[in-house]
């Protein structure tokens, strides 16, 4: 039972991303699949983070900040390949992750939001004041990783959002299995414990500094994973993405979707990644729109939109 | 269990792909602008210019006997979101060429869709690297910042001020500029003996002009920036009397920045804009004088508000794009790419207009006008 649940969960995304292509008129429909899956990947990492360990990060975005420069910049300086400059800004984020959390998971309450908070302004302003380095505010390219013109050799000819939309989603899936995986793994046990309670998981030998820190570690390695991706298709970088208004987009869509479920938060990148595509007319209230679904799912739906809904229609059937 | 999670999931993507198709139209052109966001004071002039310019232009009679289409995005000045539109210009709404691209943020992100699609595009963000290397598909119309910084320099050595001191905003705008000026300030024979910058939402610059003032032998200030920082620094500037010639950047050029600053403040700081600014004071045989004269009065009764050299910049693109549809006669992309590229002699409210290969911009350095901010108000210089 607990296994087919998340092979469910993992056929269900798979058979979504690789069936919708059917139903789109045009290639932009790609484009913004692309990008539900790039945010879709970094909300998989904060479900790791606020949904298992009950811990809220301001400033994920400086994360993904480092993904995406990291694919810009390594190919320069360092001559690495795109997709390898992609893992090197992971491990650096993860050791960033692992450097600020150390300390400040060993603390109660709101200290790692506020610690992050920082942390993702400290990034954002970096990338933005160095310009000789980054390219200041007015960013930088990212060069081709020549995956593409590999398929082509291959005799697999996609067009550019095609190609992207296939490789972010293939991304995406094995984030959400190694997601689920870790949800029914020790170490996603004790993470459930401990944001049951502290007290009660540290009595059961539960070594809460440690787990947190871990999860903190593994949500920053989604994140900058999701950032290398976007640069990787965008093939042009600014210092908006590491941005706070990114990192309180990213909480939005995994508390909309429903923190505690992988394919929830994912639901919530879905929705808010196309919300202003659907709403272009009403661009200037895009802001007041984004915090009135907000509240309402707060208030309403406190577990999120998916697992409210979810719970309701499975009550509707006794 | 979870194939209720499931069937949820299916239903918000059905709900999603409920976007709708445009409908099939005449001439359609598209763009994409920072109306919202950090940089709305650009994108908004910009915006409303296009709206009313195609409205005029469909009310004479559209251009090759068909109505235009515009279809614009408000990217927040996101270029992320900004990319997203490109696309969604070139393959849902299929137009045949795109303005836009406010920042240079945004027109860096989008220039590659464009040349991929093989549509013309015209950007109204300031940086070289837009134009340079010159790319086929890409053109854009407001000066570069090199050319301001050119300007400057040429007005400070003609009245012999051969040391200056720079202070510079360190956003997008301010740094550009910045990087520029110091690339060609030698070619002038002016030195710049102190370098400062300050945070584009700072609120006092004395620290950093007290260190300027203090440098020995400074002749002349440059500041290089835009929004409200140019504003702060010229106010400082008075309340510590420094009394020296302070230059600002073609990014104040508009009426707001006096305003902002206080006309005593104000008094005698000069900087390089377009004829748009002053199109009263322009003399009667100037060829700009009747195009900025009528753009300003129409602008401003339909919107209430002043134009803006930002306005300026939109109504240049659609102008010499409306140009090259009517030379290239059918609204084909590479048509009007081919045309685009041999604007020559077009006047617009920037400059006058002669593209080719080589260059992507069309405009000189008779482009810009500087002029001296005198009892409120503006003055030629020259």
């Amino acid at each position: 039972m607990r296994l087919s649940s998340k092979t469910t969960t993992l056929l269900a995304l798979a058979a979504l991303i690789a069936l919708a292509p059917l139903f789109f008129p045009s290639s932009y429909y790609f484009r913004v699949g692309s990008l539900i899956f790039v945010n879709g990947l970094a909300v998989t990492g904060l479900v790791v983070l606020t949904g298992y360990a009950g811990q809220i990060s301001l400033g994920h975005a400086g994360f993904v900040g480092i993904g995406a420069y990291a694919c810009a910049l390594a190919p320069v300086h360092l001559g690495l390949n795109p997709i390898a400059a992609a893992v090197v800004g992971a491990a650096l984020s993860g050791g960033i992750a692992w450097l600020v959390g150390r300390p400040i998971l060993r603390l109660k309450g709101y200290y790692l939001a506020v610690a992050s908070l920082g942390f993702g302004a400290l990034v954002s302003m970096v990338l933005a004041n160095e310009a000789q380095v980054t390219g200041g505010p007015d960013g930088m390219t990212v060069p081709d990783p020549g995956l593409r013109a590999l398929l082509k050799s291959a005799g697999l000819d996609l067009s550019n959002s095609a190609f992207w939309y296939a490789f972010s989603g293939i991304v995406l899936v094995i984030g959400a299995w190694l997601a689920l995986n870790l949800y029914h793994s020790p170490t996603g046990r004790a993470l459930r414990a401990l944001h049951g309670s502290e007290v009660a998981a540290r009595t059961v030998g539960v070594d809460v500094a440690g787990f947190k820190l871990r999860a903190f570690v593994i949500s920053a390695f989604y994140a900058s994973l999701s950032g290398s991706l976007l640069a990787l298709q965008n093939k042009f970088i600014t210092p908006d993405v590491a941005g706070y208004m990114h990192s309180i987009e990213l909480v939005t869509m995994t508390v909309l979707g429903g923190a505690g479920s992988v394919l929830g938060a994912i639901c919530g990148a879905m929705i808010l990644t196309t919300l202003p595509q659907v709403l272009t007319v009403f661009q200037e209230y895009e802001q007041v729109m984004l915090g009135l679904v907000m509240m309402l799912v707060m208030i309403f739906m406190r577990d999120g939109l998916l697992p409210s809904l979810s719970r309701k229609i499975r009550g509707r059937g006794k | 269990m979870r194939l209720h999670t499931t069937t949820t999931a299916l239903g918000t993507l059905a709900l999603v792909l409920g976007l709708a198709a445009p409908a099939i139209a005449d001439i359609r052109i598209g763009a994409t602008l920072s109306e919202t966001g950090p940089a709305a004071f650009l994108g908004d002039p910009e915006a409303k210019t296009l709206k009313l310019l195609v409205d005029e232009i469909n009310a004479a009679g559209g251009v090759l006997g068909e109505k235009i289409e515009l279809i614009v995005y408000d990217d927040g000045g996101d270029p992320n979101k900004a990319r997203t539109f490109a696309t969604r210009l070139v393959e849902d709404d299929e137009v045949v060429a795109v303005i836009g691209g406010t920042t240079t943020g945004t027109s860096m992100a989008i220039l590659q869709v464009f040349e991929d699609a093989e549509i013309p595009f015209i950007s109204l963000a300031g940086a070289i690297e837009i134009i340079d290397p010159v790319r086929p598909y890409t053109f854009k119309t407001p000066h570069t910042d090199r050319m301001a910084c050119a300007k400057i320099f040429a007005d400070m050595k003609a009245r012999g001020l051969t040391k200056i001191g720079m202070i510079s905003g360190s956003d997008g705008f301010g740094a550009s500029m910045h990087k520029q000026c110091l690339q060609i300030v030698g070619d002038y024979g002016i030195e710049v003996l102190a370098d400062e910058t300050y945070g584009p939402s700072d609120a006092d610059m004395t620290p950093q002009l007290t260190n300027i003032k203090g440098k020995e032998g400074v002749q002349a200030v440059l500041n290089a920036g835009f929004g409200q920082g140019p504003a702060i620094v010229t106010r400082n500037y008075q309340q510590l009397a420094v009394g020296l010639p302070l230059y600002q950047s073609h990014g104040v050029a508009s009426d707001g920045f006096i305003e902002l600053a206080g006309a005593s403040a104000a008094e005698g700081i000069r900087l390089p804009g377009t004829a748009l600014l002053v199109a009263k004071l322009l003399p009667d045989n100037d060829p700009q004088r009747p195009l900025v004269t009528a753009y300003k009065a129409s602008f401003e009764a339909a919107t209430g508000k002043p134009v803006s050299t930002f306005g300026g910049y939109a109504h240049d693109a659609l102008r010499i794009l409306v140009d090259a549809l009517n030379r290239a006669g059918k609204a084909e992309p590479q048509a009007i790419r081919d045309a685009i590229e041999a604007t020559s002699g077009l006047v617009g409210t920037t400059g006058t207009v002669t593209m080719s290969a080589e260059n992507h911009l069309g405009l000189d350095l008779s482009a810009f006008r500087m002029l001296e901010i005198k009892d409120g108000g503006w003055k030629l210089v020259e």
